[in-house]
């Protein structure tokens, strides 16, 4: 019985998610989506301050996880007020409704 | 790393799954409940690397309070209407999307997996995390002692942020108030 899981195996598994929030981020139109997947993104790389802080045997990664965290939350009330002010002009969320400026 | 295999890999599975249904699924609303079952999955994959603070916070701020800020909006919007824009994307964009993140993982998976283990740059080991009064109490006094400047600039960004969001998101007044009060 296995009691202990390489460290590289837990930061692919960090790489993997980051790489799906990065996918969504290019593949999808509706910019709720699109905040989503930036907040698996911010989410991958926490988990990898964390590994690293584990593996380290230093707790700076935590402290940096703890500012990510905040910056996070301030990124998306702010994000999620210009999807309101976007959807009060465009009437929509998609983001190929956005071309105000090629008019 | 001495950490349980089960619950990594089971936590790690839920979280690949509902993390790919965040970008697949249609409805917003469906997005959103897959993105609260990776914030859970991750506090699970913080405790078991035993950052408990961090895992405790994760399901506070994420699960709680960025969740709520996201389904507030959705159902403010109305947007909750099923749109499959995946279907409509550029197949270039999605060609692109796909395989430029397929490579660049590749890329990481073999970085991650060939560069040497680094040598420890701190000494708090997990036991020497518990005689100093556990996970919670050393990061709190670390916070308050090294990091004590950033933590002071947070609360400016966090001033900055509730400012700019009421700014942003207010309804703009066609009218003056003086001309509206007559």
């Amino acid at each position: 019985m296995m009691t202990h899981v390489e460290p590289w195996v837990v930061l692919a598994f960090c790489a993997a998610i980051f790489f799906i929030g990065f996918a969504g981020v290019l593949i999808r139109r509706n910019i709720l989506i699109v905040l989503m997947s930036i907040e698996l993104m911010l989410n991958a790389v926490n988990l990898t301050f964390v590994t690293f802080s584990k593996q380290l045997h230093h707790l700076g990664g935590q402290m940096s996880v703890f500012f990510i965290i905040t910056v996070a939350a301030a990124e998306s009330a702010v994000g999620l007020a210009l999807v309101i002010a976007m959807f009060r002009t465009l009437r929509g969320v998609d983001t190929d409704q956005i071309r105000l400026l090629r008019e | 790393m001495e950490i349980s295999p089960i619950f990594f890999y089971l936590f790690a599975g839920v979280a690949l799954a509902a993390s790919a249904m965040v970008i697949l699924k249609r409805n917003p609303v469906a997005s959103a409940f897959s993105l609260v079952m990776v914030f859970f999955a991750f506090a699970g994959i913080y405790a078991l690397l035993d950052a408990h603070l961090i895992a405790a916070i994760q399901i506070l701020v994420y699960a709680g309070a960025i969740m709520v800020l996201f389904l507030f909006v959705i159902m403010l919007l109305s947007a909750d209407v099923p749109s499959f824009d995946l279907r409509r994307a550029h197949p270039v964009a999605r060609a692109v999307g796909g395989v430029l993140s397929l490579v660049l993982f590749g890329f990481f998976v073999w970085a991650f997996k060939n560069s040497p283990s680094p040598a420890p740059l701190g000494n708090f080991t997990a036991e020497n995390i518990e005689a100093a009064g556990g996970n919670s109490r050393v990061l709190s006094e670390l916070m308050f002692s090294e990091y004590i400047l950033p933590f002071e600039l947070t609360s400016v960004l966090l001033l900055a942020a509730i400012i700019g969001a009421v700014a942003i998101a207010k309804r703009k007044q066609s009218l003056p108030t003086e001309g509206r009060r007559k």
